[in-house]
């Protein structure tokens, strides 16, 4: 076959069919993930409530309320109730500080503030060094673990900064980082508490004249 | 046996990483564990025959001056088919490749063989290289992403071999990945010099 010649009309042409069938596809292949990406994200989701709160007979995807930290950060609040008593929250926390991008981290209290447990979601940290967070913070080695622990009544930062807590090694920026979503978390919580436990005290009476 | 060469080309003879040494980014970035190689190399090989194949297509048609937008264009589509698959279906190798996958686009490996084989083989053949090619890059980017796990958190796979702390964590980080490289690049290139 011959070669199309350079004209311009042949290069505006061209160009402009391959760049229709290419947008075509893929708005095409765009309809047809956006299913199962939105319930990926949900399903990751889900998995990290249940991993961070005690068990739950609500749905707490669906009373999820959003507030906005000091910093601007829009923090997701999922409280867990078991028979309308509110017994955990699930937050999705994030901090700015990390070793290189942002940490959204999802971290479980008790009412009372306890740490329960947390899962690390998203974050950019150093392979083999600040990834570690994934676990360290949870392993009970030393003075690594946070689970158990109250951001009040324990200081809940490195050792380093005085805090109580062993920083992961080599790792101390991804370990502050850590601590500062947890922080953000705690914060946002204590300023807002009102809208959960007057959520959970309706939910007792009701439960109650039943 | 024409189609086995053209295979085997891409394959050994002028692997992309060992040979060529193009596209490094993905190659020195994503390695630093077996699966994450295994995954971009699969990734790489997916666009690499699909552009192939494309552009074996339609070179008859791109005037000369606007073929490499035109070659661009396709692979970048390519690549962000693969993204939104990956994303909605494997979220968790998505989750450690996210970054990277995009990159494809600019890896001149696939705008190379694009420029260099499709633009001027017909498609069989096209098909053929883009996969000898594809695989070759993956080979070398899950044994290059084995060592540094190996070396650097004592995993293969995700399989522990010994424990972490005995790792050598420079293997995990962009250093490692130089140094394992060129010792890898240099064991290749005596074993073919004593063939």
């Amino acid at each position: 076959m011959a070669k199309t010649e350079s004209t311009l009309k042949n290069m505006v042409l061209t160009l402009l069919v391959i760049t229709c069938v290419a947008g075509t596809s893929l708005g095409f292949m765009y309809e047809l993930t956006k299913g199962p990406i939105e319930a990926a994200k949900a399903a990751k989701q889900q998995a990290a409530i249940k991993e961070v709160v005690p068990e739950f007979t609500n749905n707490p995807g669906e009373e999820m309320k959003n507030f906005t930290s000091k910093e601007g950060f829009e923090i997701k609040f999922f409280p867990a109730k078991k028979d309308g008593v509110l017994i955990g929250l699930a937050i999705e926390t994030m901090t700015n500080k990390g070793f290189s991008g942002n940490i959204r981290i999802m971290v479980g209290i008790k009412p009372d503030g306890t740490i329960i447990n947390y899962q690390v979601l998203e974050h950019k940290e150093t392979p083999g060094l600040g990834t570690k967070m994934a676990d360290w913070f949870k392993t009970d080695k030393g003075n690594q673990s946070i689970l158990g622990k109250h951001p009040k009544k324990n200081k809940l930062t490195v050792s380093k900064d005085g805090g109580e807590v062993d920083a992961i090694t080599a790792a101390t920026i991804s370990s502050r980082a850590f601590f500062d979503a947890i922080r953000v978390a705690f914060e946002t919580y204590t300023e807002n508490q009102s809208s959960f436990t007057v959520t959970s005290n309706t939910s007792t009476e009701e439960g109650g004249t039943k | 046996m024409n189609q086995w060469n053209n295979f085997s080309k891409g394959f050994f003879k002028e692997n992309a990483v060992f040979t060529l040494l193009l596209g490094m980014c993905p190659t020195l970035g994503v390695t630093s564990s077996a699966i994450d190689g295994l995954g971009m190399g699969l990734a790489t090989t997916f666009v690499l025959v699909m552009s192939n194949l494309v552009i074996a297509i339609i070179k008859g048609f791109i005037p000369d001056k606007v073929r490499i937008p035109s070659f661009i264009v396709v692979i970048a589509t390519f690549v962000t088919i693969v993204e939104m698959t990956m994303q909605a279906y494997v979220p968790a190798l998505f989750d450690s490749l996210g970054l990277f996958i995009p990159l494809i686009v600019v890896n001149c490996l696939v705008l190379g063989r694009a420029e260099a084989f499709a633009s001027k083989n017909n498609i069989g053949s096209s098909i053929i290289d883009g996969l000898g090619m594809g695989l070759g890059f993956a080979m070398a980017l899950t044994i290059l992403g084995s060592i540094r796990e190996l070396l650097g958190s004592g995993k293969i796979f995700g399989t522990v071999v010994f424990p972490e702390d005995y790792g050598m964590l420079v293997f995990v980080l962009a250093p490692g990945a130089f140094i394992a490289l060129g010792y890898l690049i240099a064991f290749i290139n005596q074993v073919k010099k004593e063939s």
